[in-house]
């Protein structure tokens, strides 16, 4: 194993990192889900995960932080499999519509 | 399906983002339009652990433990009160122990059902803490992973390793290096790494004076 304190690490190696981690935290504190419960759900879905394969600590770790984060609102009834699809692809569509160098915006709920 | 943004067919449009930087966006639109989120306490969580959390706090807490008996009595017998006095408090209400390294044993921390951390005082744990690798082999091999990180232990310091859980979180108070009696406690804090406090390396020694890069040296 590599000894990484010899350079300094950045606290979220991407953006999604960061947003995905402040929703789980933010929701705790929301009081939609206790944080026991939150590290039972999540680390049942990291040995799942990590079945298959080595996890690095990094993007897999975060991807299975979002999929339990997905797995939760789709069980609490807050976000069904079709509202992120459609979402996404809305999200998907603003992109692929803004000039680059424009701030993206998602068009308005209908 | 994802767009080729290399096609020169193409207007030049803004970069698509990731898959799951999509689906990220898109299960925040969701809660924000439900009322259930707010984006900005999204970013002020952000800029708290980008900006204003990190192993610093840890090292406030140690080289004040170094500078100062009572406080460091107080700190091995219940960290909690002692460390909400300084803010410190952990937001998900877990519980702090902080634990001692001495001459016959050296303690080191591990979550090995996740990445459960003491966040306000080390902010996020590093790649390595969160991967597979360290959360199954520092409990089974902890001395060969330490050798790893650059620590060799005496032979008769035996190893801890303390598993973290989603109430209680460790800290490892590393041993004060020789050499640094009348050492403020500024000074002392340059000496305290982020990893120390995790217990994969020691205290850095006063003669390399908080240059990265040479903790875990014997």
């Amino acid at each position: 194993m590599e000894d990484p304190s010899h350079r300094p690490d950045p606290v979220f190696d991407s953006p999604w990192h960061a947003q995905v981690f402040a929703l789980v935290v933010h929701l705790n504190e929301r009081g939609l889900f206790t944080w026991p419960d939150w590290v039972a759900r999540f680390s049942s879905a990291l040995r799942q995960a990590g079945l298959s394969q080595a996890l690095n600590g990094g993007d897999d770790y975060f991807a299975v932080w979002l999929d339990t984060l997905e797995q939760v609102m789709l069980e609490q009834g807050l976000a069904g499999v079709e509202d992120l699809t459609d979402m996404k692809r809305a999200w998907e569509r603003a992109y692929v519509q803004t000039p680059h160098g424009d701030p993206v915006h998602l068009e308005d709920p209908s | 399906m994802p767009h080729d943004t290399s096609d020169p067919q193409q207007p030049p449009h803004s970069h698509l983002p990731s898959d799951p930087s999509l689906r990220v966006k898109a299960l925040e639109t969701i809660l924000t339009r439900k009322g259930l989120i707010d984006p900005a306490a999204l970013d002020e969580i952000i800029d708290t652990y980008e900006n204003r959390i990190g192993p610093q706090n840890g090292a406030r807490v140690v080289a004040r433990a170094w500078a100062d008996a009572a406080f460091r009595t107080a700190l091995l017998e219940d960290a909690d009160p002692v460390l909400a006095q300084m803010g410190f408090n952990g937001r998900q209400g877990e519980h702090v122990v902080v634990v001692e390294n001495t001459p016959e044993r050296h303690n080191m921390v591990v979550c090995t059902l996740c990445s459960c951390y003491p966040w306000p005082l080390l902010g996020i744990p590093p790649g390595w803490y969160k991967s597979d690798a360290y959360r199954a082999r520092a409990v089974r091999e902890p001395r060969k992973v330490l050798s790893e990180f650059g620590v060799a232990l005496p032979e008769g310091t035996a190893v801890r390793v303390w598993d973290s859980t989603a109430e209680v979180r460790y800290l490892v108070l590393p041993m004060r290096p020789a050499g640094t009696d009348h050492w403020s406690e500024d000074q002392l804090m340059r000496l305290v790494s982020r990893d120390s406090m995790i217990g994969t390396a020691l205290a850095r020694r006063p003669d390399t004076g908080g240059v990265a890069g040479q903790e875990g040296a014997e």
